[in-house]
């Protein structure tokens, strides 16, 4: 069965253990999992703190109820563990025809390093309804989550997450979008903290006329590994697919990894999807995997491509700044500033955009020192 | 009074199977205070030396010196040359995606003087120096030459060497491309630069044209990697009339 095909399942022995040579696990250092793939029973929890805009519900619910509620279904083996293990699963809950002025931000923290953590996250936005959701991952923990979203007819939902753990966090996530007819969902993942990041993105459409827009920042350090794999399932004819993720790396042994799938299937008639990975290495010894990837069932689209590229800073953008009196620290400073600008600008929260480009400002200054003067 | 000196200077690119020289031995004399057109033929190296005294790293000096007021300009780095005074308004100046022209402007004022310009005045400083060569100021929170035309590109390098406002300006076939509106703007810009009187031109030119504009005090005609003839601004009309045909023929 190809991969491009997931057997989405509650059941375990639906999802072996890997062993490493996987397609779908081929690029993960499975050791440094640390015991989540054994699925180890843990009470613990991140530490849940939000802001929660009036009209918005969060509950409890149970693991069976948020099945009923129709959630997407874990698709491997860390996310079916997440949903076995994690208890009651939180429900977010967006009414249907409620339009959210305040995004809902919810900062999520763990304190131990040592605490294996399963989450289960339901997102449930109503038709009609307009909602941004930001999820803040920070702390330390060894994390496994499931978070399903789905999105209503007519809705339109900005999803954020953002990794921001501490160095020695682990989290394997996998999210799963439904996009309702005309609904229109834009998602941001930013990762620049923890030792191992692996972000699985599932998205599907419920209807004709869903749009997705789909983008992704992530900053790899030394030894850090940052995975983040997305399938888009064109299930639905006139649907779109739009995405965007950029990736810088730097330091011994920073390996970043993007996998892009998107299937069009017989059915998608009319669809148009592009989807286009950057990585910009700034040191030798970094590792960049990138595989887009796209499968063409029907020939009756309006247009589809993908494009990949890894590269190292460009001399004469750096020639051109130095040559104005700008020292070689400070361009290369602004050339990254500029290769992700264009993608936290996107984000439409002025406060997360000014702490995504203060992190990488910080991620930057490991390297190649302290700024000279703010960011316009 | 400050003298730009090359000396003998030899430079080659890296190609394929080995080393390819492309100036062969240029001598030149710059004082503050004067402007010096160069001349030449396409391909005879005006921007291989234009590159090579800015530091580009493509080029690989074989032999020569270039020294500002007897100091060595070879071993510096690209922006301490930019900070000891020297300027280079590009032939093909670069995409920058994702710095707006105001933060690199402003960045680059701040390296040049070790010090952030003050905000209020710096602000009309570039609104000025964008309205003289009839830039729009939205250009302000564009990306550095992203999506401008030729013309908006050579204005930007006018509107640096205004708001820099450096010692020693080398201007590399700023006129190419223009059209005539644009020239005049262009050529004022450089012509205002000069009015300060102590400043020091090197006018790169594959034409005549914008010599119309900017007189020179000497005029260089390059050809085959080095200077094969040197005058005053007659010799600029007699290459007006005859074209680089008989350099050409010698130097081949
Ligand atoms: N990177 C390079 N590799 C090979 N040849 C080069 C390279 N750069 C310049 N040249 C050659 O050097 C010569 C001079 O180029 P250039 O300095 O750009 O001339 P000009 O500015 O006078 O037109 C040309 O023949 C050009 O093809
Ligand atoms: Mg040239």
């Amino acid at each position: 069965m190809s991969h491009l095909h997931p057997v989405p399942s509650y059941e375990l022995a639906n999802h072996p253990l890997p062993t490493g040579r996987e397609e779908v696990w081929r690029f993960t250092p499975l050791k440094r999992l640390r015991g989540l793939l054994d699925g180890k029973p843990s009470d613990a929890r991140l530490k849940w703190d939000a802001d929660v805009p009036e009209g918005v519900i969060v509950r409890e619910i149970s693991a069976d109820e948020a099945a009923e509620l129709g959630e997407t279904k874990p698709t491997d083996r860390p996310s079916a563990l997440a949903v076995a293990n994690g208890g009651d699963a939180v429900l977010v809950d967006v009414p249907a025809e409620t339009e959210l002025t305040e995004p809902l931000i919810v900062r999520l923290s763990g304190t131990n390093p040592d605490d294996v953590i399963w989450g289960h996250i339901v997102v449930r936005i109503g038709r009609h309804a307009k909602a941004t959701v930001v999820f803040e991952h920070n702390g330390s923990a060894i994390y496994s989550a499931t978070t399903s979203v789905v999105v209503g007819e007519g809705a339109n939902l900005d999803l954020a997450s953002l990794q921001l753990w501490e160095d020695d966090a682990v989290h394997l996530g996998q999210v799963g979008i439904r996009v309702g007819r005309d609904a229109q969902v834009r998602t941001f993942q930013a990762s620049l903290g923890g030792d191992l990041i692996r972000i699985v993105e599932n998205v599907e459409y419920d209807g004709p006329g869903g749009d997705l827009k789909m983008y992704g920042l992530y900053f790899a350090d030394a030894a850090q590994h940052i995975e983040h794999r997305l399938f888009v399932d064109h299930n639905q004819p006139h649907t779109k697919s739009n995405v965007v993720y950029k990736g810088g790396l730097q330091g011994k042994g920073a390996h970043s990894v993007w996998v892009g799938d998107v299937l069009i299937r017989k059915i998608a008639e009319g669809i148009e999807t592009y989807e286009t990975n950057r990585n910009l290495v700034l040191t030798d010894g970094c590792r960049a995997d990138s595989v887009p990837n796209l499968e063409i069932e029907t020939g009756e689209i309006v247009g589809a491509g993908h494009a990949s590229a890894t590269g190292r800073f460009d001399d004469e953008q750096l020639f051109y700044l130095q040559s104005r009196g700008i020292t070689s620290d400070e361009a290369r400073r602004l050339v990254v500033h500029g290769f992700f600008a264009d993608i936290v600008r996107r984000i439409g929260i002025p406060e997360i955009e000014q702490r995504l480009l203060a992190a990488v400002e910080l991620e930057l200054e490991q390297n190649v020192g302290a700024p000279l003067v703010g960011v316009a | 009074m400050a003298t730009l000196e090359v000396k003998n200077l030899h430079v080659s690119v890296d190609i394929e199977d080995g080393k390819k020289e492309i100036l062969r031995g240029v001598d030149l004399a710059v004082k503050s205070g004067e402007t010096h057109a160069i001349m030449g033929p396409n391909g005879s190296g005006k921007s291989t030396l234009a590159y090579s005294i800015a530091g580009h790293p493509k080029y690989t000096i074989t032999g020569g010196a270039v020294t500002l007021d007897g100091v060595d300009v070879l071993s510096m780095t690209v922006d301490e040359r930019a900070r000891a005074g020297l300027f280079l308004a590009m032939q093909y100046p670069v995409e920058v995606p994702g710095v707006s022209v105001s933060n690199f402007l402003r960045t680059a004022k701040t390296a040049l003087d070790g010090e952030a310009p003050k905000l209020r005045t710096w602000v009309k400083e570039v609104n000025d120096a964008m309205d003289k060569v009839s830039m729009d100021r939205d250009f302000a929170t564009r990306n550095v030459n992203e999506g401008f035309s030729g013309g908006e590109k050579k204005r930007h390098e006018i509107v640096q060497l205004e708001l820099l406002n450096p010692k020693f300006a080398i201007l590399d076939e700023t006129d190419s491309g223009l059209d005539i509106d644009a020239l005049k703007v262009v050529s004022e810009g450089v012509n205002r630069f000069r009015s300060q009187g102590d400043r020091a031109v090197l006018l790169i030119t594959h034409y005549t044209r914008i010599l119309r504009y900017i007189q020179p005090d000497y005029v260089h005609v390059f050809v085959g990697g080095r200077i094969a003839e040197e005058g005053g601004p007659e010799l600029a009309e007699q290459l007006e009339a005859e074209g680089y045909d008989k350099y050409v023929r010698v130097s081949a």
